[in-house]
């Protein structure tokens, strides 16, 4: 004969160990036991348990390993009122977890008491159904998601490799994206500058990109910054941001970008092609990696290194390497994984064993970025690269930009 | 001893468009030495006039950055893969 729901609970209760709130505070006060509540997502975002992991029931049996991999844990069960957790626990009991706990009138007699809980973002339909991929990755999740949209990314140079890092950055939520170009579009951008379209020639390309990532996600704020990145702006507006990311073409503002982000503290996601080659990689100080002159502690002479206007650059190498600075970017603001620090992914996709992964040191006595630097401000980069100060540098600078 | 070594695109104008070619040598800088002999120019594009590294040229003996081995001194081995990485500054 078919059992009763009835019969299924008093089965579950006779084989699942009840806990009241006082014992399930002391059981999380103790390292290693886990709290999943298993009610459904709309009922977590309007408040859980600050301890919780939040599973629905019914992707239970589906996730549960992810979340705990250790079948003898202590893993306390919590609902709205302590029946959906009592079968779940039920459930995971059947998977052999072996030790059960249902936690007794769930959220809502924990939040009577006058316990502390947590509201995630409240996100909107539109973001729900947007960010839908992401929200069952268990490394972005609705939490992740929403410090996605809480983050500013400054974007250094809207070209080849900014077209890929920003449309994926803004596609991906990141909500506030700055853009640092000074540029007017032009056709010859446009076989690699995916963001701007033919009918935007001739506008700025601050303004083409802006276009571009509100109609992919019209919820990005975009800050237009129209402006030749200097010594004497750069400090303002990098400070607002929680990551840089070079798109940039040309070394003094290479070097500039480097030298503001470690006396800012802020870590760099760093790109750089030439024709079928480049190659990506985080700056990042703070967190003990090196910086831009650890790796290079001098540029090269202009007639050693062709710029993309003079060597050429394939239109889809950008794409790989702008798609890895914002992969790079979004993996920092998560805090998920290992960024690229103290390694450089390096293509050279001519080639059939195109991708090395080398070892990028801190250089002990790095100017910069070393434990007793000799130079504790910015300088004049025109002059450090060999190009000659004020009117004629900048002249020089814009004639390597690849337009 | 023949080495493997992959040259990047800027300096492939000196080894006829070829990107990985073999030279001769116990240390990174004989391995050098016989590229220029090899491929006449390349030498002055890794070391400067003292015969240092150039500040803006990398070389990777197996993934690892020599200055932080024994720089030029570095001993290599046949089978070892050394990976020359100039500073590029494109983007745009």
């Amino acid at each position: 004969m078919a059992k009763s729901s009835k019969n299924i609970i008093d089965e579950a209760r006779a084989s699942i160990k009840a806990i009241d709130i006082d014992e399930a505070r002391r059981m999380l006060d103790q390292p290693g036991t886990v709290l999943i509540d298993v009610r459904e997502s709309d009922e977590w975002r309007q408040g859980h348990i600050p301890q919780a992991v939040g599973i629905p029931r019914g992707f239970l049996e589906l996730r549960i390993e992810e979340k705990v991999s250790d079948h003898k844990a202590p893993i306390i069960l919590q609902c709205a009122s302590g029946t959906r957790s009592l079968l779940a626990a039920r459930a995971l009991k059947e998977l052999g977890y072996e030790n059960l706990y249902n936690l007794t009138g769930g959220f809502n007699a924990w939040k009577d008491r006058g316990l502390p809980w947590v509201a995630d973002r409240a996100f909107t339909q539109d973001e729900i159904t947007r960010y839908s991929r992401h929200f069952v990755i268990p490394e972005v999740g609705e939490k992740g998601q929403a410090k996605l949209l809480d983050s500013k990314v400054l974007i250094l140079g809207a070209g080849a490799l900014g077209s890929p890092t920003s449309l994926y950055l803004a596609a991906a939520g990141v909500g506030t994206i700055g853009l640092v170009d000074f540029d007017v579009v032009d056709l010859s951008n446009l076989q690699r500058q995916i963001i701007h379209t033919t009918d935007r020639v001739g506008i700025p390309k601050t303004e083409s990109a802006q276009k571009q990532i509100n109609a992919l996600n019209p919820g990005v704020k975009v800050n237009r910054h129209d402006v030749r990145l200097s010594s004497e702006n750069v400090m303002g507006i990098i400070a607002g941001y929680d990551v840089v990311v070079n798109c940039g073409d040309n070394f003094p503002t290479r070097y500039l970008i480097n030298d503001a982000c470690v006396l800012a503290g802020k870590p760099l996601v760093d790109g750089a092609i030439f024709r079928f080659e480049g190659n990506a990689t985080v700056f990042y100080p703070a967190a003990g990696g090196p910086c831009y002159r650890c790796l290079y502690p001098e540029p090269a002479p202009p007639d050693m290194a062709p710029s993309c206007a003079e060597a050429g650059v394939l239109g889809a190498l950008p794409g790989l390497i702008g798609s890895i600075e914002a992969l790079e970017a979004i993996k920092l603001l998560l805090g998920a994984g290992k960024p690229l620090i103290g390694k450089m992914v390096y293509f050279d996709t001519l080639s059939s064993d195109y991708v090395r992964v080398l070892k990028i040191r801190r250089n002990p006595d790095c100017p910069v970025c070393s434990d007793h630097p000799t130079q504790t401000g910015l300088i004049d980069y025109e002059a450090f690269c060999g190009l000659a100060p004020a009117a004629n540098g900048a002249e020089h600078a814009a004639a390597a930009a690849g337009r | 001893m023949p080495i493997k070594v992959r040259v990047p695109t800027p300096l492939r104008r000196f080894t006829g468009g070829v990107d990985e070619v073999v030279a001769d040598g116990d240390s990174i800088k004989n391995v050098i030495e016989d590229l220029e002999r090899r491929h006449p120019g390349i030498r002055e594009r890794l070391l400067d006039d003292s015969g240092e590294l150039r500040r803006f040229v990398n070389v990777y003996l197996n993934g690892d950055d020599i200055r932080f081995l024994n720089q030029l001194n570095s001993k290599v081995k046949d089978g070892d893969d050394i990976s020359i990485v100039p500073a590029i500054a494109g983007g745009r």
